[in-house]
């Protein structure tokens, strides 16, 4: 063993000499952060699997809604005397006392009668009509990247381990997920950063993840130096974890914490909303999902949070009555969350197309009354300045974006 | 720069191994490519008759959840539809197994590169039910057998694949003016899609000589080809558009439907120049370097050309072609290659590489999402990048790290000696610093992981 501790002595010497020059080293680079032309942020949650937007924001105030949905999990909150919020939404409740919390219902993407989740999901993130079904490549929210002077790489997260479709396109985006993050020794930092030294490429790339990992490994090893073998500890750890997925929590911290420097826009999504069975069990762990993502991003944003919009968005909503599994079915329109200091909450916007039979899409689903997207450009529109004509003409082609919802303070 | 076995092994293969040697020449690397294909047969994946047996299972249990007289029947048909799912999601894991023990254990890395290369330019995604696993059986099925033939049969053998119909909706394009139109009004929709990527993507390329209007004849001329959930491919004449279409100046069909006009418009797609250029060009890309020797291309291109798109010959162009021997830095490992060649290099032995729904998906796939390569599904159907910097981005590349540094020790517990590993795996150009690493690291795990998370083996 004494040619191992020989070349470690050998090695010690050398990263000596390496520290020497680190000063004037691009090994050093800090991650790279830019601002762009303006101060708010805004965060888009896709909720994947149709969201029942009857369940979350329950029209208790329509007549035919108790027959519709039998067996409603209890004590939902008052909203604003028609609407009820679903309970395992309680934690919100404050933030929609504050005017920070807000719903818009009825409402959709252009996406009709087929209800598959896959298209569904590509109309609502590639922002687009049906008539692009399957051709457009890339997302609503890079084609505003794209119309925006001054965007840099770091501008915007798309936070989570699979790719985004909104967020895909020509404008850089920056993409992490905190399940990747790097619990290194400082031994096996050292090699590694001898070992990339010569490739660019792969050098920046490990300074920068290392720099991410940051967040998360000071909540795995409270800010010491890894052990060697706490280090392999570690990846398995985080191996162990990828198995299901980040948690909500850790992937709205790790976007708090961009949002709060230079990054301005946020994208992730999350799942388990297809609740075809047993919805009264199943809603639930989903909706703590939700909960829990606004409520960490709310914290780790800090003062931040008075200038954030968050927009959670799903595919489609579901039935409007209960199926033969006490679930729902994919139906039409939905409800869309909106959060943030930055927005005019304590409302629930719409245009209410009733319940009764003749009033339902195709006799069985929510009708949808506008279309999500206009709520969201205009969001982007007050937010962010962008040109009304831009949103209809680029972001959101086709998209006619009607009347101001005055949803942005 | 000239044919080097192990480069050979790295760029055009899947990397090199304690147990095969490298290729020796080119003439052997294509007689082997267009000899038996043993490592289908030494770790088989079936065609598609495990996908159509699935979906008719899926089909019975839905038509049973939607059609039962009782509630209870019709909760039966729900768990019915679910297990039928689970079994097909399990079993299809396995196919994933075989198809990392042919790269880990295969003779043949260049068969196995190919068809990934094809696979992708060819990209169909499954979604949904027993689609979800139904990627490799289409490679098994669509684009092996077609490896070393004419590039024009591989198309024929894809666009009546019922992965590709259903991925870019050609079962539901029906000719406006067809039997079936004009029986029920609902039924009028042309879908441009399939035509619009036969010629953007497959054939002509992007910027290719073709306009809106040869699409939309196109797709006018393969309205028809559509498929049956159990019995597969199926030419409905009753869906197709009457009359003659005109594609790229050139007319096809009469007035009665026929599947023949539709390959004779695929076989003039498949050997047209432009069509020439543009696999020539994704070939060189793929294997050699994002931005390829102009005269590389070139050549590929007249050869392919002269011999009507006769695939060997065009492999023969590039793997004779100095600038296909450049040394480095090459391409970067998409996470496919990196997690194969890393099985290579650790000279395993199938029971070495787990198996099991749970396990593969801890150990392999759900670690490759990370790196950014959710295995059989890239978001369109331009399939996945080629430029280096969409592989290393600081997610993926950190995924690449903790993946080599756990997943060795995972797999196979006694792990080689470091100072023997790098040399198997990079060969006889270990750069010093990776030679220094791979005997300082304070574990056996981490000097593997340092050695695979290197840019010398990162790259091909």
């Amino acid at each position: 063993m004494t040619g191992s501790a020989l070349s470690r002595r050998r090695f010690m010497a050398r990263s000596l000499a390496l520290g020497c020059s680190l000063a004037a080293s691009p090994l050093v680079t800090p991650v790279t952060m830019a601002s762009a032309p303006w101060d708010a942020r805004l965060v888009v949650i896709i909720l994947r699997g149709a969201m029942d937007g009857l369940d979350v924001v329950r029209p208790v105030g329509a007549p035919e809604f108790a027959g519709m949905r039998p067996g409603l999990s209890p004590g939902g909150h008052d909203l604003d005397g028609f609407f009820e919020l679903h309970p395992a939404l309680s934690n919100l409740m404050p933030l929609w006392r504050a005017g920070e919390l807000g719903f818009a219902h009825a409402v959709s993407t252009p996406y009709r009668d087929k209800r598959s989740h896959f298209d569904g999901q590509d109309i609502l993130e590639a922002g687009t009509g049906m008539d692009a079904l399957g051709r457009v490549r890339d997302g609503w929210l890079n084609r505003m990247l794209q119309a925006m002077p001054g965007i840099e790489a770091e501008t915007a997260y798309a936070v989570g381990r699979e790719d985004m479709l909104i967020l895909k396109g020509e404008a850089a985006v920056a993409n992490w997920s905190p399940e990747a993050a790097l619990a290194l020794s400082p031994q096996a930092h050292r090699l590694l950063e001898l070992v990339t030294h010569d490739d660019p490429l792969f050098r920046d790339a490990l300074i920068e993840a290392v720099e991410l990992s940051r967040t998360d490994l000071a909540m795995m090893t409270g800010g010491e130096d890894l052990e060697p073998g706490e280090m392999m500890n570690a990846m398995q750890e985080n191996m162990r974890v990828t198995r299901g997925g980040a948690s909500s929590e850790s992937i709205a911290r790790f976007a708090a914490e961009r949002l709060r420097g230079d990054a301005r826009i946020a994208a992730f999504s999350l799942g388990g909303w297809d609740t075809h069975a047993q919805q009264d069990r199943m809603l639930p762990r989903a909706l703590a999902e939700l909960q829990q993502a606004v409520v960490s991003l709310k914290e780790g944003l800090g003062p931040t949070w008075q200038k954030t919009a968050v927009l959670a968005m799903t595919e489609f909503g579901r039935t409007a009555r209960l199926n033969g599994t006490e679930g729902t079915d994919h139906g039409t329109a939905g409800a869309m969350l909106m959060a943030g200091g930055a927005l005019r909450g304590g409302r629930v916007v719409g245009d209410w197309p009733g319940l009764a039979e003749a009033d339902l899409y195709a006799r069985r689903d929510l009708l949808p009354t506008r279309d999500v997207r206009a709520h969201a450009g205009w969001v982007m529109r007050h937010l962010f300045g962008i040109d009304g004509a831009m949103i209809e003409g680029t972001i959101f082609p086709g998209l006619e974006m009607g009347g101001d919802p005055g949803l942005v303070l | 720069m000239r044919f080097d076995p192990e480069r050979a092994a790295i760029r055009f293969g899947c990397g090199l191994s304690a147990r095969h040697a490298p290729p020796s020449d080119v003439a052997g690397m294509l007689t082997r490519l267009q000899g038996q294909d043993h490592a289908a047969e030494m770790f088989p994946i079936p065609g598609f008759a495990p996908i159509h047996a699935s979906l008719d299972e899926v089909g019975q249990a839905v038509r049973k959840q939607r059609n039962g007289k009782t509630e209870a029947e019709r909760e039966q048909g729900q768990e019915e539809r679910r297990a039928a799912v689970r079994r097909i999601r399990i079993t299809g894991a396995e196919w994933f197994r075989q198809s990392l023990l042919r790269r880990a254990l295969g003779a043949d890395g260049f068969r196995e590169r190919l068809t990934q290369f094809w696979g992708d330019h060819f990209t169909a995604v499954g979604k949904g039910g027993p689609w979800q696993v139904a990627y490799l059986p289409y490679l098994e099925e669509a684009i092996r057998p077609h490896l070393s033939g004419r590039f024009a049969d591989m198309l024929k053998a894809v666009i009546v694949h019922p992965m590709m119909l259903e991925y870019l909706d050609q079962k539901r394009s029906v000719g406006p003016n067809s039997v079936a139109a004009l029986r029920n009004e609902r039924l009028s929709g042309l879908n441009e899609n399939l035509a619009r990527e036969v010629m953007e993507l497959h054939t002509l390329g992007a910027g290719g000589p073709y306009t809106q209007a040869d699409v939309r004849q196109l797709a006018e001329l393969l309205t028809g080809l559509n498929y049956d959930r159990v019995e597969g491919f199926r030419f409905r004449p009753a869906f197709a558009e009457p009359g003659a279409e005109q594609v790229l100046g050139r007319s096809y069909g009469g007035e009665t439907p026929q599947l023949s006009a539709i390959m004779t418009a695929m076989e003039d797609l498949a050997t047209h120049p432009a069509t020439a250029r543009h696999i020539a060009r994704k070939l060189a890309v793929h294997f050699v370097s994002d931005q390829p020797d102009p005269d590389l291309i070139a050549a590929m291109a007249a050869r392919f050309e002269a011999t009507g798109g006769n695939l060997p010959e065009v492999y023969g162009v590039l793997l004779d072609h100095p600038a296909s021997w450049h040394d480095g830095p090459g391409n970067v490992k998409q996470p496919i290659d990196f997690v194969g060649s890393s099985l290579r290099a650790l000279d395993l032995v199938p029971r070495h590489v787990p198996s099991g729904f749970g396990k593969l998906r801890r150990v392999f796939l759900g670690p490759m999402t990370l790196m950014g390569q959710s295995w059989g599904a890239p978001l369109g159907p331009d399939g996945w990048p080629e430029a280096d910097d969409a592989w290393i981005t600081p997610q993926r590349m950190a995924a690449r790290l903790q993946w080599g540094m756990t997943a060795p020790f995972t797999i196979r517990r006694l792990l080689p000696d470091p100072r023997e590993f790098v040399e198997t795996a990079l060969g006889r150009t270990v750069p010093e610093p990776v030679r220094f690493a791979a005997a300082s690291a304070e574990t056996r795990a981490e000097a593997v992981g340092l050695v695979l998370a290197s840019p010398a083996f990162q790259r091909m």
